[in-house]
Order: structure tokens, then sequence, then C-alpha cells
């Protein structure tokens, strides 16, 4: 079970530091970010989430830029303490409204707190931000998430930016407004993960769509919420909505390789009429999980044009086609293209009259950055 | 609440402690305030608590101001009264007797009417962990259990466990395991129920190792009312504690079919749910409650595979990489089964470094006749090419892993043409670490496909050794300058250069096979290799790596002897050989299937090489019961130390982890970590006194290559010349050199039903020669019948023999138990060719019967 539960910083400083069981020699902590920070040296590679020291085995993730760790002495199932640890660091962010080093040092108390209740004696307790919130008696202390300065180089390889929440989302659950009155809202994100790769000559070779629906609450006296989905799809070869510049376009059923659903969703009427019936719990969660592996048309194509020019230059001629209906546009479009790490100065030329583009050459990552704030369809 | 942070903790900033002074700067506070009545002293007594805390997060040693802290614990406002148990529980160890201060008000505190402060005082008065204060523990306890507050009692439970570690004598004195008991089977709340769950486990598992009636208490939580009774309940637990209660249910070992299928139907939509560790212990149920049942173990693998593919997609990396490890133990099992989804293992561009490793060890392990060309073509050609040629700099290791991959695959045999085409056009890239690790697995492939080497021998020749610095590639490539010097036209002017260089060539290994090449060079074509030879000899004897020296010596004296002798020894006639030695025990494998959804799997080791005996997870003990009830298919029982160490090998963690385990393994517990498994598998079938040559003659046999394995060959004493007479020949003849390698023997011997089942006897003198297992496995040997396993104490022994049927593919499985105290052995034999099952028995039989007489 659980011996130690730590928040390390990126320099290797303790946030936050609780120890369960008494079992593990001190120094844990720095044993861990060593040999985190110093991996494979010569090969610059990650370390992976779980290892082994001395007979400590220490599991972790990194959320915002901080290491979020477990240690134990005992052979535990490597998949519920990831799940935990993930678990935390959503319940602290639904309590401090963002996650970062800044709002847990101030709040740090209230991390405790949380801790005691979360895990005792090493053993999960409860991680429902609705149960909890009978157990916590501190107030979080707000941080202003717009002035924050970015976490460095490592902070765009975070999973956790593959999504961009607007203001609103990032206050507390549990904070009330500051003029008293509470808003009854509801946050629904379908995010979707979408791998295609081509080959040379433009065929698709793979093609395969990850996607969750998100949701936040902040309805008090937790009604029921139903959720209806595409009428035409079906799982086990199943389908969503979220494909609204297909249905637009009148693609067919759709259909879900396979998913998973939140404790808190009742399926009984999802055979007849795709209707997911829900009571939320307050904070942040997954509604559902789905994957496809379908033929779809993907809403990009990326072409790349490579052409030597000279013996230590190239040039490349990146184009995107967006291939969706008209009436959609896509906001904040990002292309990266690594570049080898010996690559000194990068040029950019845009197309003449593009507007709100930015192009960035990031020599730590080795990558070149497109920026495009809108795009319409059929643009090239 | 009142607002916080008030003036005076803003002026120290709670997140830079200054040490000592600080330490004392808070003490006097602390002491200032203890008496204080004023209005806002419980305010700053918050804030002070705060920095105290912040201190000791920083590791700052906080322990002096102890004192301080009890005299101002006496507070209602409960986040201080929080803190201040935080701070107590890290440091009453170290004061056990200021400890004793704080009992009052944490006794006080356990009869608060608030439930919540009840809980919490309880929950603190267990973690303080001071022996001498367990008197005043167990009264609060047993009237915590009974509290009417769930919360209580769900704290109760796990201070119960607590107790028991501080003091197992007053646990079990003031009888908590048996009112745990009576809680978990009857308490309303699913926490509650899963707490005592928790404590019970813990307690018993402790326990059992002195008492047998713990033992006994295990075996019923086991039972089938126990685990029907959760597993009926377990909508209502929390996701954590459903897995709690799925790895309870994977040892139940259920008394019919019809109760395995009421579990899996229970328990079908708990593949759906979003938590990644419930689906997980799902599975471990289902795949564990259907071990006996062949085909609907395969219809759990067709069932489990897509809420698998979905997990790696729909959570952080951290967590696909978990399941991705699994995934990758399923696919070890049965390849088969996923050849159709290796498209979900393809890379993705942002997966961190170790997901896309495990990603292509996956693919190696899926490739297969159908697929193998577009994986290797299409997906790791195409990264590979795509890493090395445009983004080749942004990610060397795992261009590097993809190569290997390449050549995994085409060790596997298939479509090695294509594959062969590809490695060459690798070397052609010109990049440092390419060239090296090719060059390495053109090595490993010529060793297996001989007949390839003219046309790698023409693209090796060009590769100038000035442009490998890694001293694998190097001794790769010079292997290869010695072995096909014949067909080089300038190797022994290559070699010869590469001598004049001896000194600034700093691995030995590359001197030594620089040593061995010239050597072989010389012999192939002396004229041009002469003057090489005795430079080569020269430096050798001057070198001062001992190695290189003895090696250099020994040459040198093996020519004085006799050039034709040398020359046997150098370049022996050599044969393809089909197995490369370091694949993973089966043996190894099983226990670690046994450990699904445990961090072995993560590891690829199976726990006793990773945890302390007293480290054990409370189900390990009862897990090996479970082997010897349901007879695992332990068919490798037999684990050698020098095969631990060559898997090793392949096993993520470093050399420095291994040898840290391997030494704590043995200073902590009584056993060695190598005599480990057969420990753990009682004294059933191992013995542990000749592992090393039992498990190693599976692949042994003429097959082996001589270059690197000298010293093996006394190891596996294969006394093959002295072959007697083949028997007359019968109506069936066995192929002589039958290959098998045990992982496929384990695949066959599961799928196989049982052919044949019989009684035979030996001859007295046979049995009396049956002294260890060597002796009858080299007289089956001699008749063709190959051993792939074997174990066993006087007078019991046990082999698992293998043969084919002469110019067919179709094999005999043979399950051997021999007595030598009666002279008796009971066959069970499998056969691939049902209809000639027979006749191998009589063959069999008589070759066994005929076993001390010749």
């Amino acid at each position: 079970m659980i011996s130690q539960f730590f928040v390390l910083s990126q320099r290797g400083d303790h946030i936050v530091f609780r120890d369960y069981r008494g079992e593990v020699p001190k120094g844990s902590a720095e044993i861990f970010f060593r040999k985190v920070k110093f991996w494979n040296d010569d090969e610059a590679e990650e370390a992976p989430p779980v290892f082994n020291v001395d007979g400590v085995n220490y599991i972790h993730v990194k959320v915002a830029g901080l290491f979020f760790v477990v240690t134990t002495m005992v052979n535990v199932s490597p998949s519920l303490l990831l799940e935990l640890l993930q678990r935390i660091a959503r319940v602290t962010k639904d309590y401090l409204g963002v996650l970062n080093e800044d709002s847990l040092r101030k709040n740090f108390i209230l991390v405790y707190e949380l801790l005691d209740e979360v895990i005792d004696f090493g053993y999960p307790q409860t991680t429902s931000t609705e149960v909890l919130k009978s157990y916590i008696f501190n107030e979080p202390i707000m941080v202003d998430a717009g002035r924050l300065p970015p976490l460095g180089p490592a902070a765009m390889f975070m999973q956790g930016t593959k999504r961009m929440p607007g203001t609103a989302v990032t206050k507390s659950v549990v904070a009330n407004e500051p003029g008293g009155k509470k808003r009854e809202e509801i946050f629904v994100d379908i995010i979707e993960r979408i791998s295609v790769t081509f080959s040379s000559s433009g065929y698709i070779l793979t093609s395969e769509i990850d996607g969750t629906i998100q949701m936040k609450s902040y309805l008090t006296g937790n009604p029921e919420i139903r959720l209806a989905l595409n009428e035409d799809l079906s799982i086990g070869r199943t389908g969503s909505s979220s494909y609204d510049y297909r249905s637009s376009s009148g693609g067919g059923a759709v259909i879900l390789d396979d998913c998973n659903f939140h404790e808190s969703v009742h399926l009984d009427s999802f055979d007849i009429d795709r209707t997911l019936t829900l009571i939320p719990p307050d904070g942040e969660f997954a509604v559902m999980n789905y994957r496809m592996t379908q033929e779809f048309k993907p809403p990009f194509r990326v072409t790349a044009l490579i052409e030597e020019a000279g013996p230590s230059r190239a040039e490349v001629l990146l184009k995107i086609r967006a291939d969706f209906s008209a009436n959609v546009t896509a906001n904040t479009i990002t292309v990266q293209m690594p570049v080898p790490s010996y690559t000194m100065r990068a040029s950019f030329e845009l197309e003449a009259g593009a507007v709100g583009q930015t192009t960035d050459f990031k020599e730590g990552s080795r990558r070149l950055e497109w920026n495009l704030k809108k795009a319409s369809a059929n643009k090239d | 609440m009142a607002p916080t942070v008030p003036s005076a903790a803003k002026s120290a900033s709670p997140s830079q402690p200054s040490g000592k002074s600080e330490v004392a700067d808070l003490k006097q506070q602390l002491r200032q305030l203890a008496g204080s009545r004023a209005p806002d002293a419980d305010d700053q007594r918050r804030d002070v608590f705060k920095r105290v805390i912040s201190c000791m997060t920083a590791g700052i040693d906080v322990s002096a101001a102890f004192g301080e802290m009890v005299l101002c614990s006496a507070t209602s406002d409960v986040v201080t009264k929080k803190m201040c148990y935080l701070y107590v529980g890290a440091h009453a160890r170290a004061h056990p007797d200021l400890a004793l201060l704080t009992i009052n008000f944490l006794q006080r505190d356990c009869r608060d009417q608030d439930p919540t402060i009840r809980g919490l005082a309880l929950r603190s008065l267990c973690s303080l962990r001071v022996p001498n204060l367990v008197e005043y523990l167990v009264t609060p306890l047993t009237t915590g259990l009974k509290d009417p507050s769930a919360y209580v009692r769900m704290i109760a439970a796990v201070g119960a466990a607590k107790l028991y570690h501080i003091s197992a004598t007053a646990c079990i004195d003031a009888d908590l395991p048996a009112s745990l008991k009576a809680l978990m089977l009857s308490d309303p709340d699913a926490q509650v129920v899963a707490n005592c769950l928790h404590a019970l486990q813990e307690i018993w598992t402790l326990e059992a190792a002195n008492s047998e009636a713990a033992a006994r208490e295990i075996e019923t939580l086991y039972s089938k009312p126990v685990v029907f009774y959760l597993l009926n309940k377990i909508k209502d637990f929390s996701e954590w504690a459903q897995c709690l209660v799925l790895e309870l249910a994977s040892k139940f070992l259920p008394s019919d079919n019809n109760e395995i299928f009421d579990i899996m139907n229970l328990l079908e939509d708990r593949l759906q749910h979003a938590n990644g560790a419930v689906v997980l212990s799902t599975i471990k149920v289902f795949l564990h409650l259907t071990m006996s049942m062949t085909d609907v173990h395969q219809q759990v693998y067709e069932r489990i595979k897509a809420p698998l593919l979905t997990l790696v997609g729909a959570g952080s990396p951290e967590q696909s990489y978990s399941v991705l490890c699994h995934l990758h133990l399923l696919v070890m099992r049965a390849p088969m089964l996923f050849s159709s989804d290796y498209k979900s293992f393809y890379c993705q561009f942002s997966d961190p470094s170790y997901v896309k490793k495990l990603k292509l060890e996956m693919l190696t392990a899926i490739a297969n006749e159908s697929n193998t060309y577009e994986i290797v073509i299409l997906d790791v050609f195409s990264p590979v090419t795509e890493l090395c040629e445009y983004a080749g700099n942004v990610d060397v290791p795992i261009a590097r892993e993809s190569i290997r991959a390449v050549g995994k695959i085409a060790l596997q045999q298939y479509d090695v043409n294509a594959i062969v085409d590809r490695l060459l056009q690798f070397l052609e890239m010109d990049k440092d670490y390419v060239t090296a690790e090719t060059l390495v697995l053109v090595k490993d492939l010529l060793r297996k496909y001989p007949q390839w080497s003219h046309d790698c021998i023409a693209v090796v020749g060009n590769i100038s050794s000035k442009n490998i610095q890694e001293p694998k590639g190097k001794a790769a490539l010079i292997w290869m300058l010695g072995e096909y010097s014949q067909d080089m036209h300038d190797a022994p002017y290559f070699l010869e250069s590469l001598v004049e260089n001896w000194d600034e060539e700093h691995s030995p290994e590359v001197r030594l096979h620089l040593l061995t090449a010239v050597m072989k060079c010389f012999f192939k074509r002396p004229p041009e290799t002469q003057k090489a030879l005795g430079a080569t000899l020269a430096a050798g004897l001057s070198d001062t790596h001992q190695d290189v020296h003895d090696r250099a010596l020994f040459y040198y004296r093996l020519l004085q002897y006799d050039p034709a002798v040398a020359e046997r020894v150098v370049n022996p006639p050599k044969q393809a050989l089909s197995v490369f030695a370091d694949t993973q025990s089966s043996e190894m494998k099983d226990r670690i299937f046994d450990e699904f959804n445990s961090l072995s799997v993560v590891y690829q080791k199976p726990s006793y090489m990773f945890t302390d005996k007293e480290h054990r997870g409370p189900f390990e003990y009862a897990e090996d019961l479970t082997n010897l009830a349901v007879g695992a298919e332990a068919q490798e029982n037999v684990i050698s130390a020098q095969r631990y160490q060559e898997n090793d090998n392949d096993l993520l963690l470093s050399t420095s982890d291994k040898e840290d385990n391997g030494t704590r393994a043995s200073n902590g517990s009584a056993t060695s970590t190598y005599n480990a498994p057969s420990d753990l598998i009682g004294s059933s079938l191992i013995s542990s006194q000749a592992p090393a040559e039992t498990s190693l003659i599976n692949t042994g046999g003429p097959t082996y290559s001589s270059q690197s394995n000298f010293s093996l060959d006394d190891l596996l004493g294969l006394g093959v010349t002295e072959a007697p007479v083949p028997p007359p020949p019968p109506a069936l003849t066995l192929n002589s050199k039958p290959v098998l390698d045990p992982g496929t023997f384990q695949r066959k011997w599961g799928q196989l039903a049982l052919a044949l089942t019989q009684e035979c006897s030996l001859s007295p003198q046979g049995a009396a020669s049956l002294m260890n297992p060597q002796s009858l496995i080299r007289h089956m040997q001699s008749n063709y019948i190959q051993c792939i396993a074997s174990g066993g104490q006087p007078p019991n022994y046990k082999f698992f023999f293998y043969a084919q049927k002469d110019g067919a593919t179709a094999f005999f499985l043979v399950e051997c138990i021999v007595n030598t105290a009666s002279a008796t052995a009971q066959l069970k034999i499998k056969a691939d060719d049902g209809t000639a099952a027979e006749a191998f028995s009589t063959l069999f039989q008589s070759a066994l019967s005929n076993f001390g007489l010749s």
C-alpha cells in the first residue's frame, strides 16, 4: 500500500509531503528526484512512470509541471496508483481552480487536509469532490490564472495543454463568487485526439480518434442530467455526435470501436435512444471515453515539400488544407514541425495576406511552430 | 470563516523558511500564544501553525517546537486542530514522553459531538505510532467501531490496522479482528466494509506467519460467501474499493463452471468503467477464473481487447503506459490475437519515450507472416527513416530501438529477404548510431542465416571503421571481418589498420574481438595476415586488461603447440543457430501472469525479485497456495542463477538496480533471490541443486554456436558424440534434432488434449542409476527424445520431454513422473498427431526401460 505521497516542483522542492506508514527510509523524495532528472543522461530518455530503487517503488505522474509521487514497498497495481495520482491532481484542481506550483504553495494546508481524507494509512478512501466537501474546512486562496508565468519549456509537453479552458472553468468548485451569488453552470467539453498518418503520396495509412466528453459541474442540488448522443451511433462497432462537420455533410452511422463511462452514468435508456442519464458529481470528470478507427475525413491535410537548397540549407514548404464544410471555422491551430538538433536558424515566409498568423522557432524543443488564429473551410 | 493571511505571516513568506532561526522564532511566538486569550489568538495561531507545517514540508527539523505546539493545541478551530494533528503525527515518535500530553485532548475529542471531530481525533490518535501509548488506543477504537457515524467507523477500521503495526498483541488481545469481520459482513456503508477488508487482510497476512488460525481466517476471506457477498454489492463501492474487492475475487477458487459464469456476468459491465484500475482488476478476475477453460479463456482475450485499447488512448501517458505494459504481457501470451490490431501500437509523435519503446516492443511481438510487410515496411521502417532522416537526432534512443525492433522481427524468420534489404539500407545512411546498431543486428542475422553473408558482406566491406565509435558496433564489424575474411577482399588489410591503432582502442571488448578476428583471418589467408597476427599478439600480450592479455597468451601458446589444433579451436565449422539464449523463461512469464495487475508486469519480473519478504502484499501468500492447487502449468520449475542473469539483460531496470535488488534480498530474508522461486512453490517439484545444467539443456543440442559459448559447453554436459547405436528402427522414427523452444512447448502443452496416460516400469538398474535427472536426460537424448525441463528430489523426479516425428512437423510432448523407489514412471503424452501417439508411447517406454542397461 502507499507509504508516502509527495508533490515536487520542477526544481525538486517539496511542495507537499505526507508519510502514511513510516516504512520508507528518509530521503526518498531526493532519491526520486535525482533518478528522474538523470534517468538516462546520454540518451535523454524520460523516466518511466514506475520504477524501483532499493526495494522502494516510485510511481509518479506529471501534471502541470509538477511531480505527483507515491512510494510503496508492496507489489500493488500500478494502474490503481496512477489513476489515484491523476485523481488527486484533479480533485486538487477542483478545489483550487487552477493547478500549478503557485496555487499549491499558497494552499498547501488545504492540500494536506485533502490528503488526510483521500488516503488513510496508505489505503485510498474517497476521491469524490462532493464527499470530500463535508470534511474540508480550509478556504482555497485564489490565484489569478491570467498572470501566471509559463512553467518553462517542459510545460509544452504536458498533456494538460492540449486543452484550452476558458477563464470561467478555472474557478474553484467550492469557492463562492465574490458577489455572494453562485452561478449555476455546467461545462461540457468534447475533446478528441485525432491521429492520422499519411503516406508520402497522400494516402491515409492509419486514422484513429480518441475522444472524451468532459464535464465540469457547478450546479447545486445535484439535478439529473440527460445527454443525448447521435441517434445513429452504434457501439461495438457505435458512434457519437462529435463530428458536426460530418453529420452536416450527411455522413451515415457513427461507429465507435469501444467506449467506457463514468460511474455516475446510467445506461438504462442508452440502448433505446442513445441518452445518457447522469447525476453529475461536483467538479471535473470524464463522462465517457471512446475510440473509433472507422474511416473518416480528416479535418486537415498537411503537405510538406522539402527541397535541399545547398549543403547546409533546406527549404520547407508547408501547406495546410482545411477539409470541412464552410459553416465551421477552426480556431487556434498550431502546426508543429520537429527539426534536426543542428538547425541553427529558421526564417519564415508567410503567404501574402495572412492575418493572425505567427511563426516561431523554438530552439529548446527543436520545433518550428506556426500558429493560426482562425481557419475556415477549404483554405490552403 | 475568517479571512486568512494577516500581515504577520506575509512578512515571512511561508515558502522560504530560513532554518534554525526560523524555528526558534516560531517557538517564541507559540509560547506567547499558548496562554493568550486575545480575540484574534486563533487567527494568529493558525498562521504560526501554517509556518511550522511549511517548514516541516521543506524538510527543516521543527521537532524542537514540539512542546510548544502541544501547549497551543487546545483550540476549537478545526483548521488549526488539523494542522496540529498533522504535526503531532509526524513528530510524536521522536518525543514519546511529550506525546503523552496530546493524548488527553485527543481522547477528549474522540468523545466530541461532531462525528468529524471524533473521526479526526481517532485517526490522529492511531497515527501517533508510539508504543507506550497503546493502552490509550484500544478503548477509543472499540467504541469507534460501533460509532453511529460511518465516517468514524471507517477511520476506526483502518485504525485497527495501525494499532496492529504498533503492537500486534494489543490488537489481537482486544479481539479487534473479530469485530472487524463482523462489521465487514454487516455494515451498510461500503467504505467501512472496504476498510475492514483492508485491515483484515493486513492483520491476518502478517499474523499468518505465526498462527494457524490466522491462515485459516485468510482462507475464509476467499471463501464463497464472503466473495459473493462483496461482489453483489460491488456497485456501492468507490472505484478504489472496487479494485480491492476484485482483487479478492481473483483469488477465489470457484467450485464449478456455473459460479464462474455467475461472476463473469456480474462483472461484465465493470469492463466499461472509466477507471483503468477497475478494468484491469476485472480482467484479472476473468483471466484467473477461466484459466482451466481454454476456449472461454480465448473468448475473454477477445472481450478485453477493446476496453484495453480504449484505455490506452484515453488517459494520461502514465496511465496508458501501465495499460500498455499489461497489453504487452497479453501480447506475449497470445500474439495472434492482436495481430490485426497492430495499427493501435503505432507510435505517435507526442508519446513520451517510454511509451514509444513499449509500443515498438509490441510491434515486434505481433509481427507475423501476414502483417510483417506492413509493420516493417510501413511502420517500423517509416518511423525509422523518418526519425533517422529528418528528425533523427530529435530522438536517438527511439531510432535505436526501432532498428533493434526491425532486427528482432528479422530473427523471427518472417520475410527475411525484405528486412535484410532494409537493414543494409540503414548502413548506407551514414549516421554513427544507426550504423553501429545495425552492425550488431547484421551480425546476429548472419549467425542465424549464414546464407545472406554475400549480400551483407558487400555492404559491410564499404564501411570505414573510423565512422564507428561505439564498441558494440565496432566489435560486430570486427567479428564479421574475421568470420568472412575469405569473402572480403581487403579484410586482412582492414584488420591490420585496426591493429595499428590498438592503443587508441579503449574498449576491451573490441580488443578481444580483434584478437579472435585476426586469428580467424590468419587461418583463412595466412600470407596476408601473418604480419598483422604478430603485431596483434604482441600488442595483446602487453595489454593491461587481464582478459585480453590471457587470450593473447592462450592463442600464442596454442599456435606454438600445434597450428592445426589452433585452427580447430578458432575456426570450427559453424552451424546456424536457431534460438538465441536470452528469451525469458516461460516459468517466469507464468509467474508474472499470475501477478497480473501489479508492478511485476511493469518491471517484467516476478514480485520476489523486487520486494522483501516482509513487504509482500497481502495476497502473495495465498497466491502461492493457488499456484499449487491449480497446478498452473509449472513445467519449468527450475530457474538457474545463470538464466536469471541472462534474462535480466532484457529487463527494463538498469544494472545497478538489479544488483541492489539482489543484495537487498539476500541480506533481508533467509533465502537468497536466486533460490526464492523454489522456496515459494514449496517442496513440490523442484530441485535447486543442479539448476544450471537442467534448464540450459533445452536450448542446447548441437545447434549451439561455438563462438561465444565455449564456457557453456562444459555446463551442458552434452554426451552427444558418444551416443550409442540407435535402437532398432521401430515403425516410427524420430527426428534426431528436433527444435522446440520452451514457450512453444508450453503453448502446445496447454492447447493439446491428453492423448495417452500410462504407467510403465523402469529396470531396477535404471532406477538405481537415476541419481540425478541428468543421466536420464542424456539417455533419452540418445533416443532422440529431448528434455525441455526437469526437476524433483529423490525419489520423485519430474521431466518434460519432447520429440518430433522424422520428416514431419508434428511434435510429441511427454510429462513423465519417475519414482525411483518403486521403479515406475507415469506418462502423460500429448501429440500434434494423435494417431501416432500409441506408436510413440511404445517407443518412449522401450527407451525408458532400456535405461540403465546399456
